[in-house]
């Protein structure tokens, strides 16, 4: 078994700001939440607990034995906590699942050409920043992780640049609303309600249709 | 002059609560669909922080992801299933919410119940955690699956901090032959998009061949919107829209009605308004469709074959292997060739009684392949009432169908409708995903005619050739 630490909902609450670790690579575009977390994992009720799921049908045989060929199984990413991967990960579901599995493994940081959108809304919720960068770039840590011995990158969230100790330095953009959030780790519920007397205002202007206030079932 | 706006632009200025400088816009929400499945963390999160739901008359809840489509009062056997449908139940009694029930003769997938109750209108924000939420911009609605911390958000606060998406238009010419449905359009343009060829957009579907779908494919369109990575899918209402919603349960009445029909006809993107992307379709171009890898992307049409490797980018070709790897397939194979062993016909893509009509047309008179099991699952119970009426259930039982409860099903495999490793399937869903449909299952996305026609004739077969009885 991985032994990445598992994190309870309080830590992946916690704020984001540079993070450093170890690189597992893994090699494949088009990642869907399917894969990420299969469905008949999505049944628990709490936000804890789903590390054990993550890569569920890759990570174990029909049987539930290891597979030893997958990439997290192999000892020299043992501990890794940023995931690089191929383009347009996390496509699929809106099981915001896939990340606490991610989270919940050990991972901070997935970085990727492209994401789809509700992964990576989903991501910052949760302290867990999905990281974008150039396909060449991609491709280059891809063959960095996968060929130098613990190879460790810092993704750095105050600079919004990724970075190793071997000359490797590419700037990543990120909304600096999302940033602010992040770096702050605040709660964003919190901030919408400061607007209250905004959407007072607006539900005044704008009653719920007549149908829906009678008496419900 | 006034500035020329889309379609997406008017709703979502109509939404703006606050703008707030070097933050997200907030936007409001008018109607919140919640399920079992993607909710209990979040009404974990209110009770956690002292929280009510702001606005219960603006939430609808129903069970639809994991319960068993089995004749209803069959016991659930799934503990934790179990246990997660009667935790939304205890949320919704606890928080105010409406909640039709698994035996509420309004239950079923919550795509299909908020247009037939007519809680789906034009112009409206509507989330769901779920994906597929995009469903209900067939009706002009700016609609999109948010993740549970966002359903824990529009719970507390009735919105939804957003960042504006761009606009794409993709503009469908001509006219869809006879026997190619939305299902195949939108296959069709997954197909030559890409599965991120929409990301960071939404999608406005206009031109000829959209505006003569019917409510229940323009809903199946905008349905896989996501599948092609897009926020949202929109279709700009028209009369079509406009005669659908009339007289639905939780539609408006009377002045109200009028109202908003007024409302609802300004609501067409402005001509000129500008869009960041166009695409254009040739609808005559498109056959019906089959995918035959892992993500709706790979698509072929029914005469064609599975691709050939030559040429390929070293990521595609990879990609491309351990798809054929996975589905079991060799390049240059005929999809007609390709025998399968289940039939699916539901999901909120296609399991609406034009969808199912569809089928039982192509099944009547013919029988299922003795080595292939067909299930028909209606998206809802008022569907599953409108088929037995029309005696479309008859049609489908004579035929060799398993005719079934309402519920997401097979689609997504969380109830005990799955295939086992191996076994290939015809399927009226939108994910053909490795394991969605069970561990080691194969997913071929049809539509319903060919999922129909597949059933009876054991492989896929064109449905342009089919002899009706």
């Amino acid at each position: 078994m991985h032994d990445a630490k598992a994190q309870t909902y309080e830590e992946i609450m916690k704020p984001f700001t540079v993070h450093r670790g170890r690189v597992a690579p893994l090699d494949r575009v088009n990642v869907d939440t399917d894969q990420i977390i299969p469905k008949q994992f999505l049944k628990r009720i709490e936000k804890t607990g789903f590390g054990q799921f993550l890569f569920y049908d890759w990570r174990f045989g029909a049987d539930g034995t290891k597979n030893p060929d997958f990439v997290l199984h192999e000892p020299r990413f043992d501990g890794a906590s940023v995931l690089v991967a191929g383009r347009n990960f996390g496509c699929g579901s809106s099981r915001e699942h896939a990340v606490w599995a991610l989270a919940d493994f050990g991972f901070r940081a997935v970085i990727s050409s492209s994401f789809a959108d509700i992964f990576a809304n989903n991501s910052t919720k949760n302290g867990f920043l999905a990281v974008q960068l150039g396909e060449d770039e991609v491709a280059d840590l891809m063959r960095r992780a996968d060929s130098i011995d613990d190879y460790q990158l810092a993704v750095d969230l105050e600079k919004c640049e990724v970075r190793d100790d071997r000359g490797f330095r590419a700037k990543f953009s990120v909304d600096e609303f999302v940033r602010h959030c992040l770096l702050n780790g605040l709660d964003d519920i919190g901030l919408t309600l400061q607007h209250e007397a905004e959407i007072a205002a607006y539900e005044a202007g704008h009653p719920a249709p007549t149908a829906l206030q009678a008496s419900r079932q | 002059m006034a500035e020329k706006k889309t379609l997406f632009e008017k709703i979502w200025d109509a939404h703006l609560v606050a703008e707030p400088a070097g933050r997200s816009s907030i936007l409001y929400i008018d109607l919140h669909l919640v399920h079992e499945v993607t909710s209990p963390q979040a009404f974990d999160g209110l009770r956690a922080a002292g929280r009510k739901v702001r606005q219960p008359s603006r939430t609808v809840a129903t069970v639809d992801h994991n319960i068993p489509t089995e004749p209803r009062g069959t016991p659930i056997t799934d503990l934790i299933a179990a246990k997660q449908i009667a935790a939304l139940q205890s949320n919704c009694r606890e928080f105010g919410v409406r909640l039709f029930d698994m035996d509420s003769p309004e239950q079923g997938i919550v795509h299909v119940i908020g247009p037939e109750l007519g809680l789906t209108q034009p112009g409206m924000t509507i989330v769901c955690g779920d994906s597929h939420t995009s469903t209900h911009g067939a009706f002009g609605a700016l609609a999109f699956g948010i993740g549970t911390s966002e359903v824990e958000h529009v719970l507390a606060t009735q919105c939804l901090a957003q960042q504006k998406p761009k606009t794409m238009k993709i503009d469908v010419r001509g006219r869809l032959a006879e026997g190619v449905g939305a299902k195949d359009l939108t296959l069709g343009i997954i197909g030559q998009i890409g599965t991120d060829g929409a990301t960071g957009h939404v999608i406005e579907y206009v031109g000829p061949a959209v505006r003569a779908l019917s409510m229940e494919g323009r809903m199946t369109l905008c349905n896989m919107s996501i599948e092609a990575g897009a926020r949202a899918g929109m279709v700009a209402p028209d009369e079509t829209t406009i005669a659908y919603v009339k007289g639905k349960r939780f539609a408006p009445q009377g002045a109200e009605w009028e109202k908003a029909v007024a409302y609802w006809r300004t609501l067409p993107s402005d001509d000129g308004a500008a869009f960041d992307k166009v695409i254009e379709i040739d609808a005559a171009q498109l056959s019906p469709f089959v995918t035959w890898g892992t993500n709706p992307g790979m698509v072929a049409p029914v005469t064609g074959r599975v691709p050939e490797i030559n040429g390929m980018k070293e990521t595609d070709r990879r990609a491309f292997e351990l798809a054929l790897q996975y589905m079991g397939l060799d390049p240059g194979k005929r999809i007609e060739e390709i025998g399968i062993d289940r039939v699916f016909i539901g999901s909120c893509t296609n399991s609406r009684i034009e969808d199912l009509r569809a089928a039982a047309r192509v099944a009547k008179g013919h029988h299922v392949s003795p080595k292939v099991r067909a299930m028909v699952v209606p998206g809802s119970q008022a569907v599953k009432r409108a088929a037995e009426q029309e005696g479309l259930h008859r049609i489908f039982q004579e035929a060799g169908f398993e005719w079934r409860e309402s519920g997401c099903s097979m689609c997504l495999g969380m109830n005990p409708d799955i295939l086992q490793p191996g076994e290939r399937c015809a399927s009226t869903s939108n994910r053909n995903f490795e394991g969605r449909q069970g561990r080691g299952g194969r997913t071929h996305l049809v539509s319903p005619m060919m999922a129909a026609a597949a059933a009876i004739a054991g492989h896929f077969t064109d449905i342009r050739d089919w002899e009706f009885q």
